[in-house]
């Protein structure tokens, strides 16, 4: 039963992904996408893999799926354009061909990989107690491959740098998008009222258990970066001014007290980002509780877009927070 | 806990690593005129470490290694750096110093402004781009390179439509999706290797790896997503448009710094990760797309009528030159690739063109600026009036040639004796051919810039001293890289320069290069009208111009994206191949 329901999981999956390529429409193709990336988590929980399963709904389906949906939202005007541009059907054989081709090696080689899989876990099982967490992906990311999310959380400030850098010269320093003008007794501004108070305890919540448990601050990150988006929808906040010290101060807090943590380390237990004895739980702590506002604000502001007016409509000081 | 965190100055890699990337933090947090402060601040410090780094290495004589936070690899990640990672720390940070020195005039912020998006915006994404760098060449784990790449690739990106034209934006998006591509194709050969061993620590995979379906699928993927990120004709698509589109001071780091971080992780994965994998017919193709970019990227940079776009199609063909080192890498059985006088000619080759790129588009960019256009036809004068830019130019052209004396003279030395010593005598032809090529252009623009203008030459602008200084520094270093270079390696490679053979040599490529320029050309170099009596050498010329107008098209033809990207897979699908049935014996 369960084997078939893989099964049938497997080919649904195959099928989307054929749809989000051919799809001729913009939006059609990302709506495949959102639904692949959901069913994509599901196939994760099944495999026992929750962690991975969460971000994949959260980033891979909504996160990304929000961005793309924005940018079809942008590129309505020139749709029938790029509908037009069409390669021969010599061409477009060949592609085919190519990429089947291409699919046929690679699932050739998943099936020569040695059974079982050579793998890390026991190691990493073995060297968790020394991190002081009971989750062994928050252990992976950050005590023995704690570079990797420092450079990733560093990846995330320098995309956002460059949607900024798109914006016209006369707005920078602004704020972006439109300002949200939403009708104040319609349902929209009824959920930005009722729904941030749950987000942000599930959000915690998600923070939190994130140590023992499946979840973390990524996850985490994206459920509270969605509840600040939908009370700017609703027109309730405004989106904040990129040249604000404390929005400024917040972007680079995570990566920064990373690098502090880690200097500790070297001080304490003779190895950047190294843990001396007892203090490796705490720490690991402070550099979660550090890389929250950063991810927060980052994938919130990557939603929102480069700088586009110079200010809202609301009086000073009272938009975003 | 591991007790041991490496060899003794390994902490010297993190530090590294990080500075420019805490100086980028800093700059956010900072904001307004403090951005560019702080950035010229970890100049001269990232140059310390970076000298601090070969001292150490020089001292201990072996692989500096760090091993962060203690844990050692196959659970941890190490830095490592090799001979080749030493020399390019050192080569970026001079160079980085060097483009900071010339940028402060172009992105300064304004009196009038707290804060402008350019200058902000540009000396961030300058850090990112050397901190990206600097992790490529110490890093010793696929996925931390894999890290490393897209920070190369969003800090890069946006420097591309820094000037904010709708067309410089068009740029920037095609150098985005292309170069995405290729980290899917490299991400995918990392997660089969670590299905297959295990690991993705560089000398533990390079121990287990076997030359089986598994090694061969990664290298092919991972060769292909790298060649589309170094733009190797035919995966130039991006290339020119960005690199001629921005401003100079970013196009400096593009071409001189960016494509170098994946060409590294090339030259890492085939002589330090795979070295048993590769075959003799895969190092012929690579080296092959190379020469190929040499012809093509030459031809079609002679036939340009801006300068920027000049460059940019010269460093098309120069990123060719960068690939002839692979099949003269080869150990005597013809089987391993080893590290040897034929990977030490490739460094310097880098080395040289990262140094002399960055002078070139920095005096193209001067130029621009003070004449307010471009063209090459209309440089006349411009040698009386910027007579320290042309020196530049023309130095780091000198440079770029690898005739005596410079660093790249003696890369081509060490390449010609490895084909020499291997018996590939067509690679011989290739570097040769390269080199006239080469003096081609640097003839052509200096044909225009020497002439004699009749009005007064119109100069929009007043360029800044310091900025003309910082290129023609960057230029006399490329040429010096060959003092340098002559301490580590062996006497008998380098021979009188004044001798009457080298002498000959010299002056071969230099005529080459003028016959070139003069035949290639889009508007004749001498202004001269020909008396009709010369009609045998307009023969030739038509023969010339038909070759040009042909490469041009083919140029136009594989910078589609339909031809790109099927290039792509079949690049890939041909590694695949020959990798599995090339080998020599």
């Amino acid at each position: 039963m369960t084997t078939l329901l893989s099964l049938v999981v497997a080919l649904l999956l195959l099928w989307l992904a054929l749809w989000t390529v051919v799809a001729r429409d913009a939006f059609v193709a990302v709506a495949g996408f959102v639904v692949y990336g959901l069913l994509l988590s599901l196939v994760w929980v099944r495999l026992a893999g929750i962690d991975v399963a969460l971000t994949e709904a959260a980033i891979g389906g909504g996160l990304t799926g929000a961005l793309l949906l924005g940018a079809v939202g942008r590129l309505r005007g020139t749709e029938a354009a790029a509908a037009a541009e069409r390669s021969g059907a010599g061409t477009r054989a060949f592609a085919a061909l190519l990429s089947l081709g291409v699919t046929m090696v690679l699932a050739l080689c998943v099936l020569a990989l040695p059974e079982p899989a050579p793998t890390l876990a026991p190691q990493a099982a073995d060297n968790l107690p020394a991190t002081g967490v009971g989750n062994p992906i928050t252990g992976v990311l950050l005590a023995f491959r704690a570079l990797d999310t420092l450079l990733e959380a560093i990846v995330l400030v320098i995309a956002l740098l460059a949607v900024w850098s798109l914006a016209p010269d006369r707005f920078w320093g602004g704020r972006p998008g439109p300002r949200y003008a939403a009708d104040p007794d319609g349902v929209l501004s009824y959920l930005a009222r009722v729904l941030p108070p749950i987000g942000i305890v599930v959000g915690l919540y998600l923070f939190w258990a994130g140590a023992d448990h499946p979840g973390g601050k990524f996850q985490s990150a994206t459920i509270l970066a969605a509840m600040w988006l939908l009370v700017q929808m609703a027109g309730l906040g405004d989106a904040p001014r990129i040249d604000g010290r404390w929005l400024r101060t917040g972007i680079v807090v995570g990566p920064l007290a990373f690098v502090a943590v880690g200097l500790l380390g070297a001080w304490q237990a003779g190895a950047f980002l190294g843990f001396a004895d007892g203090w490796a739980k705490p720490m690991i702590v402070v550099i979660e509780l550090a890389l929250l506002p950063t991810l927060v604000l980052v994938l919130a502001l990557l939603l929102n877009g480069a700088p586009a007016r110079n200010s809202g409509k609301m009086p000073a000081g009272d938009g975003g927070r | 806990m591991a007790l041991s965190t490496g060899t003794h100055a390994g902490a010297l890699l993190a530090a590294a690593v990080l500075l420019p990337f805490v100086g980028m933090l800093l700059g956010v947090l900072l904001g307004g005129r403090q951005v560019q402060r702080v950035a010229l601040a970890c100049m001269p410090l990232g140059l310390a470490l970076a000298l601090g780094i070969t001292v150490a290495w020089l001292r201990e004589g072996q692989t500096l290694v760090y091993l962060l936070g203690g844990w050692a690899p196959p659970l941890g990640i190490a830095l490592r750096a090799d001979g080749l990672a030493v020399a390019m720390l050192l080569a970026v940070a001079a160079v980085v110093c060097g483009i900071g020195m010339y940028a402060r005039a172009d992105f300064a912020t304004p009196p009038d402004v707290r804060e402008s998006r350019a200058a902000f915006s540009y000396w961030l994404l300058l850090m990112a781009v050397w901190g990206a760098l600097n992790l490529v060449f110490v890093s010793g784990d696929l996925f931390t390179l894999y890290v490393a790449l897209e920070l190369l690739t969003f800090a890069g990106v946006p420097l591309v439509c820094l000037a904010g034209s709708g067309e410089t934006l068009r740029a920037a998006l095609r150098y985005m999706l292309f170069a995405l591509c290729g980290s899917v194709l490299y991400l995918l050969g990392a997660v089969l290797l670590y299905g297959g061993y295990g690991t993705l620590d560089i000398p533990l995979l390079a121990g287990a790896v076997q030359p089986g379906a598994i090694a061969r699928t990664a290298l092919a993927l991972m060769t292909a997503g790298l060649l589309a990120k170094t733009a190797l004709f035919p995966l130039h698509i991006w290339l020119p448009p960005a690199h001629g589109g921005a401003p100079a001071a970013a196009s400096a780091v593009l071409s001189a710094l960016v494509i170098k971080g994946s060409w590294f992780l090339v030259l890492r994965l085939w002589l330090d990760v795979m070295p048993g994998v590769v075959t003799w017919a895969s190092a012929q193709l690579l080296a092959g797309l190379g020469a190929t970019a040499i012809v093509v990227g030459s031809v079609v940079a002679l036939r340009q009528e801006r300068l920027k776009l000049l460059v940019a199609y010269s460093t098309v063909a120069q990123i060719g030159y960068l690939f002839l080192m692979f099949p003269l890498a080869f150990d005597a059985t013809g089987n391993v690739l080893v590290h040897g006088a034929a990977s030490t000619g490739g460094l310097l080759q880098a080395v040289s063109h990262a140094t002399a790129k960055a002078a070139m588009f920095m005096a193209a960019g001067l130029v621009y600026a003070a004449l307010g256009h471009d063209r090459i036809a209309d440089l006349a004068g411009i040698a009386r009036a910027l007579p320290v830019t042309v020196l530049a130019f023309v130095l780091a052209g000198i440079a770029l040639m690898g005739v005596v004396p410079s660093g790249a003279y003696l890369a081509k030395k060490l390449l010609l004796d490895a084909a020499d010593g291997s018996g590939q005598w067509w690679w011989t032809i290739v570097l040769q051919g390269g080199a006239a090529f080469t003096a081609a252009y640097v003839v052509l623009v200096l044909g225009s810039a020497l002439r004699r203008r009749s009005a007064a030459l119109m100069q929009v602008k007043r360029v800044s001293r310091l900025a003309e200084f910082a290129a023609l520094l960057l230029a006399v270093g490329s040429l010096a890289l060959a003092l340098a270079a002559l301490g580590p390696l062996p006497g008998h490679l380098v021979s009188n320069p004044l001798a009457p053979k080298e002498l000959a040599m010299t002056l071969l490529v230099l005529v080459g290069g003028a016959l070139l320029a003069l035949g290639l050309s889009r508007a004749p170099l001498l202004a001269a009208p020909r008396p009709a009596a010369a009609a045998p050498a307009g023969r030739l010329r038509q023969a010339a111009l038909a070759l040009g107008i042909a490469c041009e098209q083919a140029d136009r033809l594989v910078r589609r994206w339909s031809f790109a990207s099927i290039g792509l897979l079949t690049l890939a699908a041909l590694f695949g191949a020959l990798l599995l049935v090339g080998r020599a014996t």
